[in-house]
């Protein structure tokens, strides 16, 4: 039990990491990567949503009737993600205004749902948490990685601190919308390269 | 009448829904690799959408709203769409069954597809009335439906070609992505 808690854990980081090696849950990926601040924090909330769901559908997962089973996990989903949002809404203000309409769109993002019906809703808490910490940690460090790589040759700060000096002239097409998606690619293009293991 | 045609100009090519606010990439990478498939989607979302901005339109004006419980937001409109998508399901499947037997496997994708639920949220967000929320979701999923179809049709031609094994399937597509793009980006001059 203790072993394969720590293997659950551990593949979210690395075998599995998401976004990159499970295809789900680009949209995020793509919006929120624009800067580091704003990456990091919908790793968070990404983070506790999924800890909290795959809890929560561990262990209601005898009770819930197969038929509605989708349905039962986005209610429980969907909660969570207003928790996440009130948060962030008295606590952190200014980020929660920066990332728009992607934070109750955290509902959506397919790694929850998916993690739910693949993994949470056959095997035990203990187990589910695992799991939704991996995924979630994972699924952050992918977003800081991103997120660093956009700002710094995007805008030349980090994290809003300037890097380089006064003369650096910044390559928005990394910040704007189609860098998004080439840097994700090649970000994947990279990955595939070092290989599964 | 004039700004209803700027509205739905500016959500089909400006804010593009796909390319420009990153909203329901999943299934434009997931089903973009045949041109039948990707058809097929794009009719569904283009119905679905329409719906479910008008109903959840219906359900932020009349219930959230006077209630002021607004902070169900979330919870509201994802049951909505869910509800609305089974619905559609089981009509489909009993007067159109030829349409059904089209988008069939695609439908139940769409609960999950964040660019429903993003078109339902920017529509609340900016305050549409009813005239301009049913004008601006048509439109979002046209733009849905006009680059998912683009996009298929440029995957099919990058089958013939000879791409580098790490590059290959989902790594290309999103570097092609982002070439359409800053295709669409240009739009962004005229507006």
């Amino acid at each position: 039990m203790a072993k394969s808690a720590v293997q659950e854990f551990t593949k979210g980081l690395w075998a599995e990491i998401p976004p990159f090696r499970l295809v789900l849950g680009l949209c995020p990926v793509l919006a929120v990567t624009k800067g580091v601040e704003t990456g990091i924090f919908m790793g968070i909330a990404t983070t506790f949503v999924l800890v909290c769901s795959n809890v929560i559908v561990s262990l209601l997962r005898k009770v819930i009737p197969k038929g509605v089973r989708i349905a039962c996990f986005i209610v429980v989903i969907a909660t969570f993600v207003t928790v996440a949002e009130l948060l962030m809404q008295a606590f952190a203000y200014s980020v929660f205004m920066k990332l728009g309409i992607f934070m109750p769109l955290i509902v959506v993002n397919c790694i929850i749902l998916g993690r739910a019906e693949a993994l949470a809703s056959k095997k035990g808490v203990g187990v589910s948490f695992a799991d939704g910490l991996g995924m979630g940690i994972g699924f952050t460090l992918s977003l800081f990685a991103l997120a660093s790589i956009r700002e710094i040759i995007g805008n030349g700060t980090f994290y809003e601190i300037p890097v380089f000096g006064e003369s650096f002239q910044p390559f928005t097409f990394m910040i704007e919308a189609p860098g998004a998606f080439v840097s994700l690619g090649l970000m994947l293009c990279i990955m595939n390269l070092l290989g599964k293991k | 009448m004039g700004d209803l045609i700027l509205l739905s100009v500016s959500s089909i090519f400006v804010n593009n829904i796909l390319l420009m606010q990153y909203l329901g990439n999943c299934p434009f990478l997931g089903v973009s690799k045949k041109m039948e498939t990707a058809v097929g989607m794009a009719m569904a979302v283009v119905f679905v959408m329409v719906l479910a901005g008008v109903f959840t339109w219906v359900v932020n004006t009349y219930l959230l709203k006077p209630f002021e419980v607004e902070f169900l937001r979330t919870v509201a409109f994802i049951l909505v769409i869910a509800s609305l998508v089974q619905f559609v399901e089981m009509f489909l499947k009993k007067s159109i069954p030829a349409l059904y037997a089209g988008l069939g496997i695609f439908l139940p994708l769409i609960t999950t597809n964040c660019a429903v639920m993003g078109v339902a949220l920017i529509l609340n967000k900016e305050e549409y009335d009813f005239i301009h929320a049913l004008v601006a979701s048509t439109a979002y999923a046209i733009g849905f439906g006009l680059a998912l179809v683009l996009f298929a049709g440029v995957r099919e031609r990058i089958l013939l070609a000879r791409v580098p094994k790490p590059l290959q399937d989902t790594a290309i597509g999103l570097v092609m992505a982002g070439m359409m793009s800053l295709a669409f980006f240009a739009f962004k001059g005229m507006a």
